[in-house]
């Protein structure tokens, strides 16, 4: 099974520190080596994208940066067996910044990715 | 984790670092049965104790440490390991203090080492296939006897026998946990590989609606490979054999329609081909042929798989390029298979005439003798040639030779378009209906 975990939190004012990073790129050197990240990156913040909407019938778009108190920090696809796995998974990663970052806060939601078996005939 | 079974959340914790854990404890104890019996004592103490007292911060060096414990309790039992005692009591990591960081440091190091003997191990020649699967599922994916049983269709006794004896062989012949030497780690290593694409190969030829283990045994032998690529990083052919799976893996959604049945390579959509896989394949098979791999024969299949991967429409396949990259494949690892798969491939790039010619001394071949697909491609070829009489005759002998329900639907319905001189189906041919050599 696949999972997307997506982060989110506030934009921190300061950039995160060094030792977060280099735990998180160990993290992640040993998710990869484990068979189990097939995909991760950062994302910027909101104010580098664009929304594009569909309301009342009229499609527009908006400019970043959005005035959500939370932005989208990073994404990560997993490959698991169990839904258990990947919240494992993103709850190493969310210890690191607790551990690491003092003060920080957010949320990483863990997301099934429909795959072979969802639409696999019925036995 | 209050919103998760505590139960399935230990379960989690042991998929991620039991392989791990065993490989290190196989080490110190140098006996890989006993190894795993102390893995699981210590997983039974973390299912009686993270429940109540919640899932420590570092979940695989707990396990580890409780592990090693019992190793030390076990061994001061028995006598007779009275000099492993005395080695154990040399270990400086057993004296010191866990917390030490340059100690995690130092076991780190030796996990990689670890792991690697483990998959040597549990892939070991005096081994028979079955038991090196059915070890290797066990001791490095972590799955119960009761789960490979389900996804091999066996009783769940014929497995759990399979590998005390397995253990009971590896002790016996005095197997030592190490790794190979440089001399014989490429024939060690290819029996590495050909257990992992035999579990790859078992997951993928199930069918749809059968017990979910069975296709999960696909991502289990990728998951496999990743390990092992992550491992011998300088072994193009472990690229090679992930690039394969990825690209084979890719079209996993593509391959069988709604109702379950299979779904021609030429006929699938696809848009369903998952692109990340594509990508993650192509990676793959770049890095099995920059350390120089182009000729292994798993490389060489995974060049073949791209070369569909590649091609948006079928129309865009590059037949030519496939025709010749089985004529290497059938120079290095020669097979009456790849020479049945290289007569497809000339039958799409030169025309059918010379693909059935290549397809005559197949006929005679005793390995081919009861394998549908021989039939089925000549068949097909003879359906194109518009020989459609002889074309019915093959694909009813194909037919009346398979053992898979939904492939004889498919040789039956072109047996009948034959006879209604219909000749060929679609813009492609059945032949790939099996994508690769097996």
């Amino acid at each position: 099974m696949r999972y997307m975990i997506l982060l989110q939190a506030e934009q921190p004012a300061s950039p995160p520190p060094p030792d977060l990073m280099e735990a998180i790129a160990k993290l992640g050197e040993e998710a990869t080596k484990a068979g189990a990240l097939l995909d991760t990156a950062g994302l910027a913040p909101s104010a580098a994208g664009a929304r594009v909407q569909v309301t009342g019938g009229r499609l527009s778009v908006t400019d970043g940066p959005f005035t959500e108190a939370k932005e989208m920090i990073s994404y990560a696809l997993y490959q698991v067996r169990t839904k258990e796995e990947a919240v494992e998974w993103t709850a190493r990663f969310l210890r690191l910044h607790r551990d690491l970052w003092e003060g920080w806060e957010g949320e990483a939601q863990v997301l099934r990715v429909l795959g072979p078996e969802d639409f696999a005939a019925p036995a | 984790m209050t919103a998760t079974h505590p139960q399935r959340a230990v379960e989690a914790v042991w998929r991620i670092e039991s392989a791990r854990i065993i490989a290190g404890l196989a080490r110190m104890v140098g006996d890989v049965g006993l190894a795993e019996e102390l893995a699981q004592d210590a997983l039974v103490i973390a299912l009686e104790q993270w429940p109540a007292s919640g899932v420590p911060d570092n979940p695989g060096a707990w396990l580890m440490a409780t592990a090693k414990h019992r190793a030390i309790d076990s061994l001061r039992r028995q006598t007779r390991y009275a000099e492993k005692l005395e080695a154990l009591a040399r270990d400086p990591s057993l004296t010191r203090q866990a917390e030490e960081p340059d100690l995690d440091a130092a076991l780190d190091d030796h996990i990689g080492d670890d792991l690697l003997r483990l998959i040597f191990t549990a892939c070991h020649p005096v081994l028979s296939t079955e038991a090196r699967v059915a070890l290797t599922l066990r001791l490095l994916g972590g799955l119960t006897t009761d789960e490979i049983a389900r996804a091999f269709l066996v009783p769940e006794p014929t497995v759990a026998q399979r590998i005390v004896r397995a253990k009971r062989t590896l002790s016996g012949k005095g197997v030592r946990f190490e790794l190979p030497t440089p001399a014989d780690l490429p024939d060690r290593l290819s029996s590495v590989l050909e257990v992992i694409y035999l579990i790859f190969n078992e997951g993928y030829t199930a069918t749809a609606g059968e017990d979910w283990m069975r296709p999960a045994l696909c991502e289990e032998a990728l998951r496999l490979g990743r390990i092992l690529a992550g491992l011998l990083p300088e072994e193009p052919e472990v690229h090679g054999l992930v690039a394969l799976m990825e690209i084979q893996a890719s079209r996993l959604r593509a391959r069988t329609d709604a109702s379950g049945a299979p779904v021609l390579l030429a006929d699938q959509d696809r848009r369903l081909w998952d692109r990340l896989l594509i990508r993650r394949g192509l990676e793959a098979l770049a890095r099995a042929d920059a350390l120089g791999g182009a000729l292994g024969p798993y490389t060489l299949q995974a060049e073949i798989a791209a070369c569909h991967a590649r091609a948006l429409t079928p129309e865009d396949t590059d037949w030519e390029r496939i025709a010749a990259l089985y004529r290497v494949l059938a120079h290095v690892s020669p097979s009456p298979v790849v020479e049945l798969n290289r007569a497809v491939a000339v039958g799409m790039a030169t025309g059918p005439a010379k693909g059935l010619e290549l397809t005559e001394p197949l006929r005679h071949q005793r390995a081919l003798e009861h394998y549908p697909m021989l039939p089925a491609v000549r068949g097909d070829l003879l359906a194109k040639l518009g020989r459609l009489d002889e074309a019915r005759h093959e694909f009813e002998r194909a037919a009346a030779l398979t053992r898979n329900q939904r492939e004889r639907a498919v040789f039956l319905s072109r047996a009948a378009a034959c006879a209604d001189g219909r000749g060929p189906l679609g813009s492609c041919s059945s032949a790939r209906l099996r994508e690769q050599p097996r």
